[in-house]
């Protein structure tokens, strides 16, 4: 569903992304894993279509990935961002933008809105709800309009145990839906936990793409190795 | 300490008793700054908003210009805008000059720089990240540089009433371009607060300064409170 052939990304004299080759499929659990600053983030903008590679090539469903394309992918941030409003103006922001009807709206908010457990939250000031609520509110906004690639960066870091138990369950219950689900994280539990496969990103390159079990069990390169037992220095 | 107490009793006395001289200073001091902030709005508001927006070359030169000039002088501003506006000066022709719309035109100018960096400030300020999120919802630029600007709105009314509140307030460009000219009944009065009260002070009349002054300072607190409320019905809204 998604290639990237040989993507670089540089922010001036810092290369964020070098030669990043990726697959990933439809329906999928898509785990990036790697050191703060490994440049998961970027890689997350890049597919997100927010930023573009400075070299490579981005293929979605076979062709290249442009503008058009934004519709068919949305993104959960790290730091969830509420517009002013209401809960209810939240979540139906993406539905409005693409003209649904009042009814199917109302419908549709309230059903994202179940799938977080924050059924009955329709009128509450979305920028008063807490952290863990706030990043519930933004994933509702983003399963609301149904899209096919779900991109999450750090969707639990700052989220307690409770809320972040209640995004994971959400992840898979969209996942079995059918959506395509990529997940930057580097809580190593989670991404063993949730993906299907894992990609271990360092300094801007993908090192290895494997299997979840067969990357925690097994993995192919040194570096993934000390990486799964916390001995990588960087 | 007595002529304060006194001129406080006193002008306590003209405001309750609505005494028509100070009545028409504060009415024709709302009214000017009023045209003057709505004047300055027309082109600093989107000047503000397109700053916030967009990035182009010498983009950090035009924002440095127009932060230097909030602290442009009164009275410097004052007289440039007299040698514009006197009979004598290249725009001396449009009869400005010792006129409300002059005074009107000047505190414009004067409040311009306030509302193109507050504007543009509160815009930049979560420009990238409500911009990005609206695009990861499926907006395209048009509708994403909307919800930029809504959720600016309550920084941008703030520039709006801080531009009201230094033009209300201001007395070099009032003075030099109005003339704090007053006949009773009179259609080409030009005093306002901020003249009225230097002339009544430096005359000894300190009950219709203190009284001036008082009006001066609830009109600017009215103003803030009210656009206090009007922020927190946009941030609920």
């Amino acid at each position: 569903m998604i290639e990237l052939h040989n993507v670089s990304k540089s922010y001036g004299s810092v290369k964020a992304l070098e030669d990043v080759n990726l697959r990933i499929d439809r329906g999928e659990i898509f785990a990036i894993v790697g050191h703060s600053g490994a440049g998961k983030t970027t890689l997350l903008r890049i597919l997100a279509l927010l930023e573009k590679p400075d070299s490579g090539k981005y293929y979605y469903k076979g062709e290249i990935a442009n503008d058009s394309r934004k519709r068919e992918i949305t993104m959960v941030f790290q730091k969830p961002v509420m517009f002013s409003g209401s809960v209810y103006s939240n979540v139906a922001y993406g539905l409005k933008i693409r003209k649904y009807s009042r009814k199917e709206i109302e419908k549709r908010v309230k059903e994202a809105l179940k799938l977080v457990n924050l059924e009955g939250f329709e009128k509450y000031n979305a920028k008063r709800l807490s952290g863990g609520e706030q990043q519930r509110v933004a994933i509702a906004r983003a399963i609301a309009i149904n899209p096919e690639v779900l991109i999450m960066d750090e969707p639990t870091a700052n989220l307690d145990l409770v809320n972040a138990t209640i995004v994971e369950e959400v992840i898979e219950k969209i996942s079995k839906k059918g959506t395509t689900v990529i997940l930057a994280t580097h809580n190593l539990f989670q991404s063993r936990r949730l993906s299907d496969r894992v990609a271990h990103i360092f300094s801007g390159r993908i090192v290895e793409v494997s299997k979840t079990e067969e990357f925690f069990e097994n993995p192919k390169t040194e570096i993934s190795r000390k990486f799964i037992n916390g001995e990588l220095q960087y | 300490m007595e002529l304060i107490i006194s001129g406080i009793q006193q002008a306590l006395h003209l405001i309750l008793t609505a005494n028509p001289d100070i009545m028409d200073i504060a009415v024709r001091s709302v009214r000017v700054s009023g045209f003057a902030t709505l004047l300055a709005t027309l082109w600093s508001l989107p000047i503000g908003v397109a700053i916030g927006l967009f990035n182009f070359f010498g983009k950090n030169v035009v924002k440095g210009l127009f932060n230097a000039l909030l602290g442009i002088p009164t009275v410097v501003l004052g007289l440039i805008l007299y040698l514009m506006l006197a009979p004598t000066g290249p725009f001396g022709f449009l009869g400005l000059i010792y006129t409300e719309i002059g005074i009107s035109i000047g505190q414009a100018v004067l409040i311009t720089p306030i509302i193109v960096s507050f504007a543009a400030s509160s815009v930049e300020l979560i420009e990238r990240e409500i911009r990005e999120l609206a695009l990861t919802l499926g907006a395209d630029n048009i509708d994403a540089s909307i919800a930029v600007i809504r959720e600016a709105a309550s920084g941008i009314l703030l520039a709006l009433i801080a531009a009201f509140n230094r033009a209300v307030a201001e007395l070099g460009i009032a003075i030099i371009i109005g003339g704090n000219i007053f006949v009773r009944d009179s259609a080409l009065n030009t005093r306002v607060l901020t003249t009225a009260i230097q002339m009544y002070t430096t005359r000894g009349e300190i009950d219709m300064a203190i009284a001036l002054g008082i009006i001066l300072l609830s009109i600017v607190f009215a103003v803030s409170l009210l656009s206090n409320l009007l922020q927190r019905r946009l941030v609920r809204a």
